[in-house]
């Protein structure tokens, strides 16, 4: 970066500047690392009376385990949901904007896009609650009615339409700004001479995005939606509103389920002592999974970065 | 690309000749498209009558219709490739409009339901004093609706003044470790790895841990203010971490090495030269940042508590913040008999916090080309 040769010792003045200068950048940095082990730590020390606690006397009467794994379970459906509806629509979107519509366009297209992931999660919360839920209802009723026979479409349908569905849908409309906005930046990065190769060949659009986008773009598709699947699984305020929350349950068009999130949102308030252990080892569980789910996803992006420099 | 556009336009200049119908060259003609869509339009029409007609069916019926038509249509006389082609294309121009379906509802929802209530009884107006019964007597009499989001849009400024004051400098100061001092070292490394862990943390978990934080040192259940602004700063830093670098990494290096042919010192080089040429994209980075925490509610929620009263003090007692209004009007009514007031004062809140988000969106693009450094003539 900058030569060595140019640090000079031939004034002192102004050394002290520097040193003070570059020790607190360094602080800083340093800040940023003990910040995050200290979010480690203290939660896993609010939490400890949770583990060390009578069974009996956490929520449910059967220990933590117990009382962790439905919520873990309707956390990782409610982002399921989301990721089946929002990746396919998410790459759609991507693929329009990067390939199909006009140049001139293509960048307010984005931006509107990007509008989509600046409205807070609030909003999104209360929308689902009273525009999207009521809308749904007909649809669960019909669901019911015709494929009952599957279990996640169990009836009877919810008259609220406040379901773990709704909640994927409003968690699918959330995410969808991130995997669109990161896979569009790959498709763009895709090299022109495949695509122009593939098309003086004589390929299609789709054969030419088929062949040359996508395969160049996999990686960077996969850690968009891992990324998309971390705000997914710790979004708080969607489900919290728009869920009515129960017992795990494999129906989604019932209200029931909950999502950890979700879980600490609606609780916490009241909660003191155990509980409130309890609360902070929930959260202790949902750091884990995104930490898990972010660190892969970061991974694949690194691996892609090194592999896509020889390009 | 260029190849298929001369290749639909060699369709319509067909000599006169006795095969005239430019199907027989094996294109669509040009009719074809719009023509499906529609009989898709009609038969999606009459298909949602027949099963009940609301708009949602009409418009599901006619786009798988049209999709299904189109591909088939286009194989039979195209030829199957280009079918394929033909249901990719329309698929993905309707997953377009399919994520422009929300967008468009969101906004509308929030123009129509919180326009009613925007006054400046809203604007300057507090909870104090406002319960159920004040909410039972305003829909019992019709008169408008009391009791605003002062106290909230106080708490918002005050506890995102407060993240930003603490977030920026932190921020900053890494991103110049990173970028100028840290020569990809294994602690820089390290940093960027974090930083990057970090942008992915859930906001709750963030409020959790400043919750969890001072709790240990002030007591359980310390809610106030700056517990708030530092769960919003462990939200907030990676962000201006993020951006800082990006931008102090485009400086030129030859401007640095120019201040230090002239024996400027390092960090005189930094403050004067650097940072000066970056400043445009760190303030837009920053004002970013601020847009994307400011409607945080998770956070508050558990470290901020929910107050009815005008509260200026971040050091002491508990605060409302515009998401946590919007979250506790909608949740538990003022008065859960009569919630119109209720749903009335959350949507004119939402109204206001999307105006100051899109407010700070549009900041931080005004700022990035106002600032941006100039150009060389």
């Amino acid at each position: 970066m900058t030569t060595n040769a140019l640090k000079s010792k031939s004034s002192t003045s102004g050394q002290a500047g520097d040193k003070i200068f570059s020790g607190t950048a360094l602080a800083a940095g340093v800040l940023i690392l003990v910040t995050l082990f200290a979010v480690a730590i203290f939660l896993l020390i609010q939490a400890l009376p949770t583990f060390v606690a009578d069974p009996a006397d956490i929520s449910g009467g059967e220990g933590f385990f117990a009382y962790i794994w439905p919520i873990v379970i309707g956390t990782v459906i409610a982002a399921a949901i989301a990721l089946l509806i929002a990746t396919p629509v998410g790459i759609g979107v991507a693929l329009f904007i990067s390939h199909f519509a006009p140049r001139k366009v293509a960048g307010p297209l984005g931006y509107v896009i990007d509008l989509l992931a600046a409205i807070p999660s609030v909003i999104y919360g209360a929308w689902g609650y009273m525009v999207l839920a009521p809308a749904l209802v007909p649809i669960f009723e019909w669901l019911a009615a015709n494929l009952g026979f599957i279990p996640i479409f169990a009836g009877p349908a919810s008259q609220t339409g406040k379901t773990m569905f709704t909640a994927g849908i409003v968690l699918a409309v959330m995410v969808l700004p991130i995997i669109t906005s990161l896979s569009r930046e790959i498709f763009l990065q895709t090299p022109k001479l495949h695509e122009e190769a593939a098309l003086a060949l004589g390929a299609t659009r789709w054969e030419m995005i088929a062949m040359a986008v996508i395969p160049f773009a996999r990686p960077g598709i996969i850690s968009a939606v891992m990324l998309g699947l971390g705000r997914a699984l710790g979004e708080t305020m969607a489900v919290a509103l728009v869920l009515s929350t129960g017992n795990l349950i494999p129906s989604l068009i019932k209200s029931g389920n909950q999502t950890i999130a979700a879980e600490i949102a609606l609780n916490f308030p009241e909660a003191f002592g155990l509980r409130l252990a309890e609360l902070i080892a929930a959260g202790l569980v949902l750091f884990m999974i995104t930490l898990i789910v972010n660190m892969i996803a970061r991974g694949i992006i690194a691996r892609h970065k090194e592999f896509s420099g020889a390009n | 690309m260029s190849v298929m556009t001369s290749n639909k336009h060699s369709a319509t200049p067909t000599p006169p000749s006795r095969k005239r119908n430019s199907l027989s060259k094996g294109k669509l003609p040009r009719w074809a498209v719009p023509a499906t869509a529609a009989g898709a339009i009609i038969i999606g029409a009459a298909l949602s009558t027949l099963t009940g007609f609301s708009v949602a069916t009409f418009a599901i019926y006619s786009a798988v219709l049209f999709v299904i038509a189109a591909t088939v249509l286009t194989s039979a006389v195209e030829g199957k490739r280009q079918g394929r082609n033909a249901m990719w294309t329309y698929l993905i121009y309707g997953s377009f409009l399919l994520a422009l379906i929300p967008l468009a509802s969101v906004l509308y929802t929030v123009l129509e339901k919180g326009l009613p209530g925007m006054s400046s009884h809203f604007l300057f107006t507090s909870m104090n004093g406002v319960t159920g019964a004040v909410d039972n007597q305003t829909v019992a009499d019709g008169t408008p609706v009391l009791g605003g989001a002062y106290h909230a849009l106080m708490g918002t400024l005050l506890i995102t003044l407060w993240a930003t004051v603490i977030s920026v400098p932190v921020g900053m100061l890494t991103a110049i470790y990173l970028v100028e001092y840290g020569k990809n070292g294994p602690l820089s490394k390290a940093i960027t790895f974090f930083v990057d862990v970090m942008t992915g943390i859930p906001s709750i978990v963030a409020g959790l841990f400043a919750a969890a934080f001072f709790g240990l040192i002030l007591g359980p259940n310390a809610r106030m203010g700056i517990v708030a602004a530092v769960a919003l700063s462990v939200l907030m830093i990676p962000t201006v971490v993020r951006s800082t670098e990006e931008m102090l990494k485009i400086v030129p290096n030859e401007l640095r090495e120019a201040a230090y042919a002239l024996g400027v010192r390092r960090w005189r080089t930094i403050l004067k030269v650097v940072i000066p040429t970056a400043i445009s994209g760190i303030a837009s980075g920053v004002t970013l940042a601020i847009a994307r925490v400011i409607g945080e509610t998770a956070p508050i929620l558990v470290t901020a508590g929910i107050a009815s009263q005008i509260n200026t003090n971040v050091f002491a007692n508990w605060m409302s913040t515009l998401p946590t209004f919007i979250y506790y009007q909608i949740l538990t009514p003022t008065s859960p008999t009569n919630i119109d007031p209720s749903v009335q004062r959350a949507w004119a809140a939402a109204l206001l916090l999307i105006l100051m988000v899109m407010a700070l969106n549009l900041g931080a693009r005004l700022i990035a080309s106002l600032f941006a450094p100039k150009k060389g003539r």
